[in-house]
């Protein structure tokens, strides 16, 4: 018995160690946040942390203690003094944990409310945040912008979501900026982000959301101001419309791409993605593919078999040399 | 309506035809021995094997459902599973283990001992109890058979519109998943008000409601949750059954309906649903400890009614699984506060607990592991609880392996470590040998060894921000490590429960006998012989005291010690011929198995739309409710 004891106690005090040791190169880790709304919220959660593996550390240390001083051995009092209980020390135990948790509480409630405060400076980004099966759509008002799974805001500005699903309920969450608000359709939520660094934010949708929710991944990319205003006037600039000769995009319009694609000054479809630049992203299909010739190439082989249940459906099936006159006038949208 | 204390009522004049005495079709069936009488058992303790055996089985399935999720999620971009079964597998996992598992071994345990613990003969209404078996097993084999039709339920144990309608779900899944929680919610709530009234009015003389064994109390309180939260679900479920069915726009949001509502009534369900996995095994957990400490439980009324008003908090607290839904920051904040106040009953009985056993003579047999191990584990699911309820932070954990931790922690590292404990401790009563304590204790070193290296990391996972409910992740994010330790503490776990099994073999085979009394326990169970005999008290016994069986055995002197009586109560006995021909017993029965066949038919006649076999199901439904309702109340050579 003794032996298992220690054992035990080892497990126990290995597990708080592994919990206090997250790994250090997880892009998603809320642990350590990186904006200054994730670090508001984070800073609640580690002194209640903090609290919780105190009263860990005592009933565990309790129970240990209990089992090893109280155990039945030889020579051991088998007849025990018959407590039925203290009414004195049960309402001590009442109370200090009510008391605990009023204050732990009243911080709760204020940052509730200070996190849900309307930005009244006028001075934040607006980004309409639209979720899709499975893939994200960011419009910019007022800028006629329009793209897809990676947001892209300037560092140091609050930015203000307005969320909104095409069809079930999704959920936003760039874990190193803020915490998830979901995206339920008939309804419009409100979120901020905002980034110190410049520098790539992972995150994905967390509302399971039918088949392909694993494969609903977001990227938000912060820009210093300048080059955000950089970025935003390259956006908005209209590609040159494809000559007739161009059979890349004779192929896009005749093979039922431009049914669901817009590229600006080109075609309106308004169904999945707007690839008008889609070369200035990195990534395509939910950011889960790294845009390359190489996966474009699979992808438009065969949608479903690398994204399970994608809404791309093919009308007719692409020969080779079709899909390379497509990734080539595919390549011309920077 | 046949119940144990209107034993002589006689219905056979009401039935239309000659009903000539010893023939006819209402005549009852009379065995109560033989493989055939358990599909006409009505007595509570057969019923509870059965509960018992068959929720045993879905652990067995769901266990396997989750090993086959363990292996997808080994390594990043898994290929062990398509995404398509993951989501099938995922949801009947969840689905399996909270409605086919742990409730209904709840119910195992519950049908099984709280006659035996109130000094009773059988339940309440002994057919309604056999109704509510028959319709558990014939719900989950409903939403099983999914899988050899098509395709099993894909939308969480949650199932959240829009998500579950028939734009987005168009495949018969979610159907199986709408119909089968609708006929075990039939069983749940039938097993409810069945439970309650036995508890309330079924008590041996003198055991008034604080004379109750904790147990009893906590199945009570659990009782009373379901018979008031299962028609929020099914109501839910209706109006979903309803979307996808007629067309209705319940949930709809392009037609003026609000997948909100979906889930707010799922969750004022959802909830409370916690406390109904949860309070059995802490009444299970609270009459082992007392036993194996040798001291009374501390604070019993405490711990009674820290149970009631966990009961009672637990409907206020639903939102906080919707924190990140948009509600505003005025529900969110009084949700919080609800939310961590919940914390401070279940803290309660944890310190009362410890208090028990303070000062005690602790055995460390198996049972008693199981229950010690309850506390240590259910702790960090509780504290991690408390974490949740700072919403703003909760926007960061929820819908993460934060959260598969927590309710981990909670439902097995409680409710099934409580209910494996259960097995050890009351197995001698039920089946009259001992389980082995050595393979006991290899089985329960195991399995805590098991389940701290899955959900352990979970946290941890959760915390690199992995969210749930994927069918696979990219490499580079930090998740690899431990999804490889969570799978295979998943298999530890699997070994342990093989090791369990072995043991019921073993066991089975040295037949080690059990005495009536092998723990010394304190609740009158023990005083009958084991097995319990199938009229249950040779004597209905006069209750005098809470652990009544304790205090004819011992007494305190004036310090407070424990001293032995100098006369011991006689050994346990059996009822002579005499006297079992004078115990009225509820004859067993055809109809509860089956009315409750008439669900099922129904629902494969709805789901599949053809409504004349629906109509068939409800006919048998009815028919068998009537002839349930005429049918004499003995066999008729007694009723006459």
């Amino acid at each position: 018995m003794k032996l298992r004891s220690s054992r035990l106690s080892l497990l126990l005090v290995g597990m708080a160690l592994a919990l206090s040791a997250c790994a250090s190169d997880a892009p998603q880790d809320f642990t350590k946040p990186e904006g200054p709304i994730a670090k508001q919220v984070d800073r609640l959660f580690d002194p209640v942390f903090a609290v919780a593996v105190v009263v860990f550390v005592l009933v565990e240390g309790l129970v240990l203690y209990v089992a090893m001083r109280f155990r039945e051995r030889p020579g051991h009092d088998d007849a025990p003094t018959q407590t039925h209980g203290n009414t004195r020390l049960e309402i001590t135990w009442t109370i200090i944990p009510a008391l605990l948790l009023a204050v732990i509480g009243v911080f709760t409630v204020v940052t509730i409310l200070d996190i849900n405060k309307v930005d009244a400076t006028g001075e934040a980004l607006e980004v309409d945040v639209y979720g899709h099966q499975w893939w994200w759509e960011y419009r910019y008002p007022g800028e006629g912008v329009i793209t897809a799974n990676e947001l892209h805001i300037p560092t140091g500005r609050r930015v203000e979501l307005k969320l909104q699903s095409k069809d079930v309920i999704h959920s936003f969450w760039p874990p190193k900026l803020a915490g998830k608000v979901d995206v339920v359709p008939g309804h419009v939520n409100h979120m901020a982000i905002e980034a110190t660094e410049p520098g790539t934010y992972y995150g994905q949708c967390a509302e399971f959301c039918g088949l392909s929710h694993s494969r609903m991944r977001l990227r938000v990319v912060a820009h210093s101001p300048a080059e955000f205003a950089t970025w935003l006037a390259g956006q908005k600039q209209q590609p040159a419309k494809p000559s007739t000769s161009d059979e890349g995009a004779a192929l896009f319009q005749s093979k039922g791409c431009a049914g669901c694609h817009t590229v600006a000054g080109f075609t309106a479809g308004e169904i999945g993605p707007n690839l008008t630049h889609l070369y200035s992203r990195k990534t395509f299909a939910g950011a889960i593919f790294d845009l390359n010739e190489q996966n474009l190439r699979t992808w438009l082989r065969d949608p479903q078999g690398r994204k399970p249940g994608s809404l791309m459906k093919l009308p007719v099936k692409l020969n080779e040399e079709e899909i390379t006159k497509l990734i080539a006038y595919l390549e011309t949208l920077k | 309506m046949t119940t144990v204390l209107e034993p002589d009522t006689d219905t056979t004049d009401a039935v239309e035809a000659p009903a000539a005495p010893g023939g006819g079709l209402m005549r009852r069936p009379r065995r109560i021995t033989g493989a055939l009488s358990w599909f006409t058992t009505i007595d509570h303790k057969r019923i509870g094997i059965l509960y018992g055996v068959t929720s045993f089985t879905f652990f067995l399935l769901g266990g396997i459902e989750a090993l086959l999720l363990r292996l997808q999620l080994a390594r990043p971009n898994g290929n062990v599973l398509s995404a398509e079964m993951y989501n099938q597998l995922f949801t009947m996992h969840g689905t399996t283990m909270v409605f086919l598992v742990v409730m209904p071994l709840s119910a195992a345990f519950a049908n099984y001992l709280i006659p035996l613990m109130i000094g009773a003969r059988d339940v309440a209404f002994p057919r309604l109890n056999a109704f509510s078996y028959w319709c558990f097993l014939l719900g989950g084999s409903f939403l099983y058979s999914s899988f050899f039709l098509g395709g099993a339920p894909d939308g969480g144990w949650f199932g959240y519109a829009p998500n579950t309608s028939i734009t987005f779900s168009p495949g018969h899944n979610i159907d199986f998943w709408v119909f089968g929680l609708q006929i075990l919610g039939v069983a749940s709530t039938t097993g409810a008000v069945n439970l309650i009234v036995t508890a309330l009015n079924m008590r041996a003389p003198g055991m008034t409601l604080l004379r109750m064994p904790i147990f009893v109390w906590m199945s009570l309180v659990a009782q009373f949750l379901t018979l008031f939260a299962l028609p929020v679900i099914t109501i839910a479920l209706f109006l979903l059954m309803f979307d996808r069915l007629f067309g209705a726009n319940f949930f709809n949001p392009g037609a003026g309906g609000d997948p909100v509502l979906w889930q707010h009534l799922f969750w004022i369900f959802g909830h409370p649903e916690v406390y109904i996995l949860i309070l059995p095994a802490m009444g299970i957990v609270s009459e082992i400890i007392p036993v194996f400490a040798r001291k009374p439980l501390f604070g019993y009324a405490v711990m009674v009614f820290s149970g009631v008003a966990i009961g009672f908090m637990g409907w206020g607290v639903w939102v906080h699984h919707m924190f990140s839904v948009g509600l505003g920051p005025y529900a969110v904040s009084a949700f919080s506060v609800s939310t961590m106040f919940i914390a401070v009953p279940t803290g309660v009985k944890i310190f009362n607990w410890l208090g028990t056993l303070w000062g005690g003579s602790l055995r460390f047999t198996t049972p008693m592991l199981f229950a010690v191990g309850f506390i240590a584990m259910f702790t960090i699911g509780g504290l991690s609880g408390v974490t949740h309820a700072i919403s703003p932070h909760d926007r960061q954990q929820t819908d993460t392996y934060y959260v598969v931790a927590h309710f981990h922690y909670v439902l097995f590292g409680g409710a099934l470590f409580g209910l494996m404990g259960g097995f050890y401790y009351w197995w001698p009563k039920v089946f009259g040998h001992m389980l082995s304590d050595r393979i006991g204790k290899v089985h329960f070193w195991l399995w805590f060894l098991g389940f701290n290296l899955t959900f352990g990391p979970m946290h941890i996972l959760g915390l690199q921000g992995m969210p749930r409910r994927i069918d696979t992740y990219a490499e580079k994010m930090g998740f690899d490590a431990w999804n490889m330790v969570a799978t295979v503490g998943a298999f530890v776990i699997a070994l342990s429960v093989l090791v369990f099994l072995v043991n019921v073999a073993v066991s089975r085979k040295n037949r080690t006998v059990a005495t009536a009394d092998p723990w010394d326990g304190r609740t009158l169970e023990w005083s009958i012989p084991s097995p319990s005999p199938y009229y249950n008290f040779a004597d209905v016994p006069q209750v005098h005291s809470l652990d009544e069986w304790w205090h004819r055995k011992y007494t305190e002197d004036d310090s407070g010690r424990l001293v032995r009586l100098p006369e011991q109560p006689p050994e346990p006995r059996l009822a002579t011929d005499e006297e079992v021909a004078r115990i009225h017993l509820p004859s067993p029965s055809y109809f509860p198995l089956i009315a409750a066949f008439g669900l099922p038919v129904m629902a494969y006649g709805m789901m599949y739309k053809a409504y004349a076999v629906a109509v068939i199901g409800a006919v048998i439904l009815i028919a068998a409710i009537y002839a349930w309702g005429f049918e004499p109340s003995a066999e008729p050579e007694e009723s006459s």
